[in-house]
């Protein structure tokens, strides 16, 4: 059962939503004590990373979260969240990931969000990915982005730069876009998440 | 590369969709939900609910529909109509809307724009804009068209970017409902103005009107409305020509 880390920051109508067509039973986390009870998480978030972080320090579940082994997701300004830093806020996060989140440049070619379907290539053999070709379509909205890194890296996208489309590193998993509003492979990724 | 978005509108009256539909075997044409689940198999990459319910009821029903949509549909959604205050799109957030449209309440409170988007950030503001030729210039209009405001169209899209609107959701009343094609020559210019996302809107009739609107102007995404319900245009037809000019777009 995957547990949802609520913090303050979004709404998450959509996700449930969507665990619900797929049959992913899910349930709330509001405190360390909630943990225990699931084995796997997902942590969402949109809006601003720096008033993210603020919200999340104020549960006082960010060492829980540091400490996890069981597989967990961060969505969108969730997976900001696992990196360094972000230059939205100017802010020092999680640091699970030591890479940092930035903003992308302004140009009238480039526009700022980044918002629409974009390309998701993939070319690491993961179990996040199971059963979904590499560039295949994924929604995104977002004005900042992971930048790309070797390591970390699980998928990558091309805007005005190349950029992390996802992250991985042990049981931390990390998606830009939302699979919650990314069509079929959105749910197959969920569904593949789920079964890790 | 960033697909260009194909996005149908559905005109929405107390929960239910107005105007004709007859392109596939629906159940119930009239039911929102089945349709938007409809235009999502289709392959529409996006869609936009615009409520015309004029009673005081209007908030409950339109946060019902959005959560139907958004329990059934995989695809992004906006509503837009008679948003006035925080508290509404406060309210469509929470039922799982990706974003919000604002015409007229932000023509007459521009301060909207900018509390809407320090409250959610900007990615869910689409300001609508509605728009006709005034001698050599294009004067923003309200109520469908039908009264002028004071306000240059190409000004107050700068205002509102800089205000903080998302997107631009951009209909020119001189073109909507003649199917004669998208307003090129002004969407050119607003797009190459703005850095934002651009949707056009108005005018559409062939799927090479949609062609020509990403091939000369660049936007984002284009928008109709009656050549999808009445089956004129097939998204997937639309699509598959739209690949063919090298114009980037999601495959299903």
């Amino acid at each position: 059962m995957i547990g949802i880390i609520r913090y303050g920051a979004g709404n998450i109508f959509s996700l449930t939503a969507a665990l619900e067509r797929l049959g992913i039973k899910y349930g709330m986390v509001y405190s360390e004590t909630d943990f225990e009870q699931f084995d796997h998480y997902i942590i969402p978030g949109v809006g601003h990373a720096g008033a993210a972080m603020n919200k999340l320090q104020q549960t006082g579940m960010v060492d829980k979260i540091k400490s996890l082994k069981k597989p967990t997701l961060g969505i969108c300004v969730g997976m900001q969240l696992l990196t360094s830093y972000s230059e939205e806020g100017n802010t020092d996060l999680l640091n699970i990931f030591p890479i940092k989140t930035l903003r992308f440049a302004d140009s009238s070619e480039y526009k700022v969000p980044h918002t629409g379907w974009n390309e998701v290539n993939h070319g690491k053999d993961n179990a996040l990915f199971k059963n979904i070709p590499t560039a295949s379509h994924f929604y995104f909205v977002h004005s900042y982005f992971i930048e790309f890194n070797e390591a970390y890296t699980l998928a990558s996208t091309a805007y005005s730069t190349k950029f992390s489309a996802s992250i991985w590193k042990d049981n931390f998993f990390g998606v830009q876009f939302h699979p919650e509003k990314s069509g079929r492979y959105g749910e197959q990724l969920l569904t593949n998440f789920s079964n890790l | 590369m960033l697909s260009k978005r194909i996005i149908p509108c559905l005109d929405v009256k107390d929960g239910r969709t107005v105007k004709g539909v007859n392109f596939v075997d629906l159940r119930d044409a009239g039911d929102p939900v089945e349709l938007a689940w409809n235009y999502s198999a289709q392959g529409a990459d996006e869609l936009v609910f615009l409520d015309i319910t004029a009673t005081h009821e209007r908030r409950k029903t339109m946060v019902e529909l959005v959560k139907a949509v958004a329990r059934q549909i995989n695809i992004p959604f906006t509503i837009g109509g008679g948003i006035n205050e925080i508290a509404d799109a406060d309210a469509l957030l929470n039922a799982g809307a990706d974003k919000i449209s604002i015409n007229s309440a932000a023509v007459r409170n521009p301060a909207l724009i900018d509390e809407l988007a320090k409250a959610f950030g900007v990615q869910f503001v689409v300001i609508a804009v509605d728009t006709r030729r005034v001698g050599n210039g294009h004067v923003v209009h309200l109520n469908g068209g039908r009264i002028a405001t004071g306000k240059q169209t190409f000004d107050w899209i700068l205002e509102a970017e800089s205000r903080g609107a998302g997107e631009i959701l951009l209909t020119s009343m001189d073109h909507d409902g003649t199917k004669g094609g998208f307003d090129i020559s002004f969407l050119k210019d607003v797009n190459e103005a703005v850095h934002i996302p651009v949707i056009a809107s108005g005018g559409a009739g062939s799927v090479q009107h949609f062609v020509d609107v990403f091939e000369k102007t660049n936007v984002d995404a284009a928008l109709a409305a009656s050549v999808f319900h009445y089956g004129e245009i097939l998204i997937p037809d639309l699509k598959e020509v739209l690949r063919q000019n090298n114009i980037e777009v999601r495959q299903l």
